[in-house]
């Protein structure tokens, strides 16, 4: 006989909202998990009217998608959360950030219906990042970065959870180049000196090809080996416009959908 | 403005170079700080500044209630500061050590060094280890006689300070018992001893401390030997020095209401919850069980005292479970309404209670419902730890078969499918044939499961761990069994909890070999000479010896036949010898408040089996701890109730205000 959990089931969903926030400062060192259980223990403080799952073990409904890794800052990350009670998104915004730990921070919450709504996660498409590289001049990034983006196919090997994988770091890549303005002065350490910032612009595939692939791309192909460790932050992601490169606002779409 | 007559000191903010570090390391964020309610005040606007140390991983560390307790009430106080450090990772000390950083505190990442004291915890003895590589890396000399007035105080409490010979040698000071009002007590006498100039140095500051009575300053003391390695006396080698430290104990738990500002980290630690301790002490008085007998006499907060808790620390953590924590939690005098009223409070809002320690005896029924009803149910857990009527006899647990046939049947019957069963091996006059009724045990467990559900979905979990012998207990005199012999009998009885196959497939059977509890027993009962083995083991690579990935037995005894050859003494020596009443054990000169001669009649009575009631229910057995210590039992019941909560829906109201007014 299959046990069911006593009592009436949770109320139903009746608002549906995403949410953009970014992780910054020393809380990029933060991993997805880290995030989640900060986030959880927030909406818990804000007292925020979470729907939730069924079952023996009922879960607030949080869909995460496209979080950055440990160790990067983002100023792009995205979820979803379903209410079972309506709030206004500003307010809500503006409790859940406080009730975060500083260097989280909530930037904008939108309503979207509660059914049929286009998924989040399927907007996510290509993000763009910023890699300052301290100790490194401008011309030996631009000479990497032009190596990097002549080569057909750039393998490279990272350790996931499931042992060795190698993928092609370059496929995916949709834009590489050395910023312009060079940087005053690096990211950590206390000597001054040179530090070029690399633009990049990656399609999500899977497996995901990320911006530490991206460096071992540079140091195999490109003989770039920055001296200190890059800092590394994203900047956007959302749809991506395959012809000019560009990645929009993912929630651009959502916006004046409900309630206007 | 607070007078400090240190010498100006570098304790500018490490994290510009450790941030480098951090993209190296696993899991970087237990290095980062910054933790909601952690406190970060100006150096200079303080004149006595504590390094807290939990010293092990900050995933054991940062849940720590005994830690986070003097955190709070230390920086509770204007002119005080507290920060916490934590033992790094292999990963983090080899990088560490290449880039010449020091052992950091995680909250201003202020360089251990820098403090007046340097404090830490020792809920085990196998955090000491990750002492000495603290230290190390802090760049304070590993024995106290090498330090100087640059240096911190180091203090060790904790259960293991009720014992802390073995590492007499590199701590400056050891504090028993509760550690509220004796941190404050001792800041006190630190920066009088300050203001004053530091006139006499780091000796005249450990003088003063020991003239209290409650601190323990080892080196104050001289220990003689006997030709045969017994120890002949323990002296104080100063006039003003007490024969005998006491213990500390805080009377009034409702004036404590610590933490009430409670560390939530993001970081995933092993305790996933808030914990509210409920009650402190117990006098159930299993005679194996130290920190039963060293926490007496039992002192309960006040039902309402916990509501209050409860209540603070869910708006200031929002943690979803609330642990109601003490040595037996359903002991407490208004368990019942406490528990209903706390779950009438959060009904509707997925909050849990759990009771982390319930004796079988007192659990029931209307118990563990009150504590699933707002959350997740988990599994039950008992602790019968011993197998036969005739052992349990001897360790005095007064719980009988029946008593658990009794509630298991209970909860079977509530929808409970799985028990969890913890028991030990290695109990004085043990033998086969009473860790074998374990297996029965958990047979009768599985048979009246199956019988009053009718199912055979149910299942019983049996842990098992060796028994370590304990100073101040009625076991302190025992010779340990060995780990060979621990783990034959642990072999034997997973023979036969497998060998029958009605029962194979529903009793899980989770054990420890032997060989860790031989170490744990040398550490608990040694002596001064044991810190030379506890120094080479470290000079060999020893860190994190409660982490079986991390431990080596045989790094252990390389070490101590090394460190102890031309002693009369060895391994086998500390832990599986048996000693005799007249023998001057080590910890005689630390007074838990328990009568030595009490013990030693407990531990004639544990050889006839003869048990001994609680003297909550009972009269007085006379322990000797209540005459001893000045204190008495505070128990309830206070016949108070806990009310709804009316406030609890006001950060509601504020995300709900603008949707309810369309």
């Amino acid at each position: 006989m299959a046990r069911k959990p006593e009592g009436p089931p949770p109320p139903p969903a009746v608002q549906r909202l995403r949410m953009h926030y970014a992780k910054r400062g020393r809380l990029r060192f933060s991993s997805h998990r880290d995030f989640q259980r900060a986030f959880e223990r927030a909406l818990r403080r804000a007292a925020v009217p979470m729907a939730y799952s069924a079952g023996f073990s009922p879960h607030p409904k949080v869909s995460y998608a496209g979080a950055a890794p440990t160790g990067t800052g983002s100023e792009a990350e995205y979820l979803e959360i379903a209410l079972a009670q309506a709030c206004d998104p500003e307010q809500l915004r503006r409790a859940i950030d406080e009730s975060l730990p500083p260097d989280l921070d909530v930037i904008e919450i939108v309503e979207v219906p509660v059914n049929g709504a286009p998924s989040l996660a399927d907007r996510l498409q290509a993000s763009v990042w910023a890699l300052r590289l301290p100790g490194v001049a401008y011309d030996e990034a631009a000479r990497a970065v032009g190596a990097f983006l002549a080569a057909p196919a750039v393998e490279v090997s990272r350790m996931t959870k499931n042992g060795l994988r190698t993928f092609d770091a370059r496929g995916p890549v949709v834009a590489l180049e050395v910023a312009d303005t060079p940087g005053d002065g690096p990211a950590t350490g206390e000597q001054p000196g040179p530090c070029a910032i690399l633009r990049l612009v990656v399609r999500h595939v899977t497996p995901a090809v990320r911006p530490d692939d991206v460096l071992t791309g540079l140091r195999q192909i490109g003989a770039l080996a920055p001296p200190e460790t890059p800092a590394v932050t994203r900047l956007a992601q959302g749809p991506l416009d395959e012809s000019s490169g560009a990645v929009s606002d993912p929630l651009a779409p959502d916006r004046g959908d409900v309630g206007a | 403005m607070p007078v400090d007559t240190s010498p100006p000191r570098d304790v500018r903010s490490l994290f510009p170079r450790l941030e480098a570090l951090l993209p190296h390391v696993q899991k970087p964020i237990q290095y980062v700080g910054g933790e909601l309610n952690s406190t970060v005040k100006d150096w200079d606007a303080t004149d006595v500044r504590w390094a807290l140390m939990y010293p092990d991983a900050y995933e054991v560390g940062v849940p720590n209630q005994g830690v986070m307790i003097l955190y709070e009430v230390l920086n509770e106080q204007p002119d005080t500061l507290a920060e916490r450090t934590y033992s790094v990772w292999p990963d983090m000390e080899a990088l560490m050590r290449e880039h010449g950083l020091p052992q950091f505190t995680v909250d201003a990442h202020r360089p251990v060094s820098a403090f007046d004291v340097l404090g830490l915890s020792f809920a085990t003895e196998l955090g000491y280890t990750n002492m000495l590589l603290a230290l190390d890396l802090a760049g304070i000399p590993f024995n106290s006689a090498d330090r100087t007035m640059d240096h911190p105080i180091v203090i060790a409490g904790g259960h293991s300070a009720f014992n802390p010979e073995p590492i007499a040698d590199f701590i400056d000071c050891a504090v028993l018992g509760d550690g509220e009002q004796a941190v404050l007590e001792i800041t006190d006498v630190i920066r009088a001893w300050k203001a004053e100039g530091r006139h006499g140095g780091r000796d005249e500051l450990l003088m003063r401390l020991a003239r209290t009575g409650g601190v323990y300053v080892p080196r104050f003391y001289d220990v003689d030997y006997l030709p045969d390695g017994r120890i002949q006396r323990v002296v104080p080698n100063r006039p003003g020095v007490p024969w005998r430290v006491s213990k500390h104990t805080v009377m009034d738990l409702d004036e404590w209401p610590y933490p009430k500002q409670p560390l939530v980290p993001l970081a995933e630690s092993v305790h996933e919850r808030m914990s509210v301790e409920i009650f402190r002490g117990c006098t159930r008085g299993c005679r194996f069980c130290q920190a039963g007998m060293i926490t007496r006499p039992v002192r309960e907060r006040s039902i309402t005292g916990v509501g209050e808790m409860v209540e603070r620390g869910l708006q200031a953590t929002g943690f979803e479970e609330v642990g109601l924590l003490s040595l037996s939690s359903a002991d407490h005098s208004e368990i019942a309404p406490m528990t209903k009223g706390l779950a009438d409070r959060y009904e509707g809002t997925q909050t849990s209670l759990s009771l982390p320690s319930t004796r079988v005896d007192a659990f029931n029924i209307d118990l563990a419902n009150e504590l699933t009803r707002n959350g997740r149910r988990s599994g039950l857990t008992f602790a019968p730890e011993g197998g036969s009527e005739r052992i349990r006899k001897v360790i005095n647990k007064m719980v009988t078969e029946d008593d658990l046939i009794r509630t298991v049947t209970a909860a079977y019957s509530a929808g409970w499918r799985q028990v969890k069963l913890y028991f030990m091996c290695g109990l004085p006059t043990e033998t086969d044939e009473d860790v074998l009724q374990i297996a029965e045990l958990a047979k009768k467990v599985i048979t009246t499961g199956r019988e009053v559900t009718g199912s055979r979905d149910i299942r019983c979990t049996v842990s098992i761990g060796g028994f370590v012998p304990k100073p101040h207990t009625p076991f302190q005199w025992v010779g340990q069994l060995g780990h060979e012999a621990t783990d034959a009998r642990l072999a034997k009885l997973r023979d036969a909890v497998r060998s029958d196959r009605q029962f194979a497939k529903a009793i899980g059977f989770r054990y420890h070999d032997g060989k860790p509890g031989i170490v744990e027993g040398l550490l608990s009962r040694g002596d001064r000479r044991v810190g030379k083995v506890i120094k080479a083991v470290y000079d060999a690579g020893g860190r994190f010896d409660g982490w079986s990935e991390y431990f080596s037995f045989d790094r252990w005894m390389t070490a101590a036949d090394q460190a102890l050859a031309d002693e009369p003494v060895d391994v086998d020596w500390y832990t599986t010898r048996d000693r005799d009443n007249n023998e001057v054990l080590p910890w005689d000169h630390l007074d838990s408040g328990l009568d030595r001669d009490w013990l030693w009649e407990d531990w004639q009575d544990a050889l006839t089996g003869t048990e001994v009631d609680d003297c909550r229910w009972t009269p007085c057995f006379d322990c000797g701890v209540c005459p001893q210590m000045g204190t008495e039992i505070q128990a309830g019941p206070t016949g108070a109730t806990l009310l709804p909560l009316t406030v609890l829906n006001s950060a509601r109201d504020r995300v709900l205000s603008t949707a309810d007014a369309e």
